[in-house]
């Protein structure tokens, strides 16, 4: 176990909404080009821990984060750390697919060009739309608006802008549930792709999914003072066949939830 | 899934209803129908009336055998009492003031709706947004004289005796304030109208505030930003109190915003205010100018609409 590599780690982690603590105390270590997922019922705190890991929580009045999150031995919630630098490293996909209004080339070529890229963009635009899996059906008309594609094709160029300013990990909320069952289908294969190059993080709703594309798995709940919490880290195989916490059983089995 | 708990009767107690699905007379729908649509056709009728009214007192001024449209549209000088008809005359005035307004309100009224939508804290909004409001609503007459009796004077220091007492350059400036707080409400009404998602998609690209709100908010906006605008363009071409009071009062071509010059609107303010008998070539000259200020404004809108057309970017 000594090698493992960890692409980030949590140290005590909480956020807190004004006096009000919405997720406490996590800890985890998250492994490199692995995809863990978060699973837990609604509202126990999955996407406001996931927003933490690249800062968009700095983005809500009154949200602040004590303990740490160590990205390469780096507190991201240190002092000096510039957020727009960590959401450079950490990229995210939405739960609702939010290309901008602009032409599915220029979807990617933005990003890349505020990031400073200064190779060809041609090949980069094209290197990305194919590790999403998405350039065969949008080659012949990469200048077209984005909000042309379909929804499922909307957010597998979401994934290939995220590719294109090469983050260290893709962090995805609920990146499927907005979508058919073929193209979340092909969300997760092109997750499993996309282990090879990068580290995932995905919160779902969906116990089969967490099941069928993950490796870990983090179960979250709340406790009787509405703060989430992780209460219990596994292989994704554990916590689905053998869990160790019976609210995990209850909430796997579909007892509740 | 819990057991069912609401009580219903079974089918077979509940007998054989007769149901009645006539048409109901709803007589306080089709009153409020009858009304909102009374609303609607009055302010088509209204405009179709001034329109109908221009356009017969101005074909009374096209008909006199003296005025051609050559003389209408080709010459520069402007009194139709002594037959000169040289519609530039106050187009000019009327184009000089209109621009350097905008020239003003669009970057200043377009920096502060960025401020506000996307820079601000909600206090600060909540503080300034009112403030910007007022500013919207003092009287043209009030900004009149402060163009004349406050801005002229400062001018006057800059340009020493280059510069009129009456200058189109001091009205357009202060025309330029009076629409600055109409094109900030109103693009900031787009701006914020434009989808968070859109904003956290670009943060979580590693965009900085700046990045974000003019390659990605400021041209999903553009289309309200265009209305804005527009509106803005129309209150500057049609408004009058403040080019009668400090711009001059006389026909002059000149695009020299240091010069005097009387914009369309403030030539039938001053004319139409004096003895005017009827019939005569100078009362139907009036509807002739107006007809040109509505062809004005109807071309600066086409062409503000063209421009957001081609640059807008439409989500969803």
């Amino acid at each position: 176990m000594e090698n493992i590599n960890y692409a980030i780690e949590t140290n005590d982690l909480s956020i807190h909404y004004g006096s009000f603590t919405a997720v406490k105390g996590v800890n985890m270590k998250v492994e490199r080009q692995k995809i863990t997922a978060i699973i837990g019922p609604s509202g126990c705190g999955k996407s406001t821990l996931l927003r933490a890991f690249n800062r968009m929580n700095d983005f809500v009045p009154g949200c602040h984060v004590t303990g740490k999150l160590l990205l390469d031995n780096q507190n991201l919630y240190g002092k000096d750390v510039d957020p727009v630098e960590v959401r450079r490293k950490i990229g995210m996909v939405f739960q609702k697919p939010n290309p901008f209004p602009k032409s599915i080339y220029e979807n990617i070529a933005w990003g890349a060009r505020i990031n400073g890229f200064k190779g060809k963009m041609d090949e980069l635009v094209e290197q990305s739309l194919r590790s999403a899996a998405l350039w065969d059906e949008v080659k012949d008309k990469l200048q077209q608006s984005a909000y042309a594609l379909s929804g499922g094709q909307q957010q597998r160029l979401c994934i290939a802008r995220t590719i294109a300013i090469q983050p260290e990990i893709i962090l995805m909320d609920e990146p499927a549930s907005a979508l058919d069952p073929i193209s979340t289908l092909r969300i997760e294969e092109l997750m499993q792709e996309l282990k090879k190059n990068y580290t995932i993080i995905i919160v779902t709703h969906n116990m089969q999914q967490a099941a069928r594309a993950s490796d870990y798995t983090a179960m979250m709940m709340i406790d009787d003072q509405r703060a989430g919490g992780v209460i219990e880290f596994d292989d994704t195989k554990t916590i689905f066949t053998r869990p160790g916490d019976k609210r995990t059983e209850d909430y796997v089995t579909g007892r509740f939830g | 899934m819990k057991e069912e708990t609401l009580n219903i009767k079974p089918m077979e107690t509940r007998g054989f209803r007769q149901f009645n699905l006539k048409k109901k007379l709803r007589i306080s729908e089709a009153l409020i129908q009858g009304l909102l649509f009374f609303a609607g056709i009055l302010s088509i009728f209204v405009t179709v009336a001034i329109v109908y009214e221009l356009g017969k007192e101005a074909l009374l001024f096209f008909n006199d055998p003296d005025v051609t449209l050559g003389k209408f549209f080709g010459t520069t000088k402007w009194q139709p009492g002594i037959g000169q008809y040289g519609i530039w005359a106050l187009v000019s005035a009327t184009l000089t003031t209109s621009s350097i307004a905008i020239l003003i309100a669009l970057p200043l009224g377009l920096a502060s709706a960025v401020y506000l939508s996307e820079y601000a804290t909600q206090k600060m909004r909540s503080i300034l947004k009112p403030i910007l409001e007022i500013l919207a609503g003092i009287p043209t007459v009030v900004y009149g004289y402060f163009a004349l009796l406050f801005v002229t004077p400062i001018l006057k220091t800059i340009f020493k005796d280059g510069i009129q007492v009456y200058n189109m350059l001091s009205a357009g400036l202060v025309m330029g304030i009076m629409i600055l707080p109409l094109i900030a409400s109103m693009s900031e009404d787009a701006l914020s109208a434009v989808p968070r998602s859109l904003r956290e998609g670009a943060y979580a690209m590693g965009a900085t505030k700046l990045e974000t709100s003019l390659q990605v908010v400021l041209p999903a906006a553009l289309s309200g930003i265009g209305a804005a605008v527009i509106v803005g363009i129309s209150r500057a071409v049609g408004e009058t109190m403040i080019v009668a009071v400090a711009a001059g009062a006389g026909p002059n071509f000149s695009f020299n915003p240091l010069d005097a010059a009387e914009t369309m609107t403030g030539h039938i303010a001053r004319i139409s205010g004096g003895d005017l008998s009827y019939n005569t070539i100078d009362y139907t000259s009036l509807f002739a100018i107006a007809l040109m200020l509505f062809l004005v404004t109807l071309v600066l809108n086409l062409i503000s609409q063209w421009v957001v057309n081609k640059f807008r970017e439409q989500y969803e």
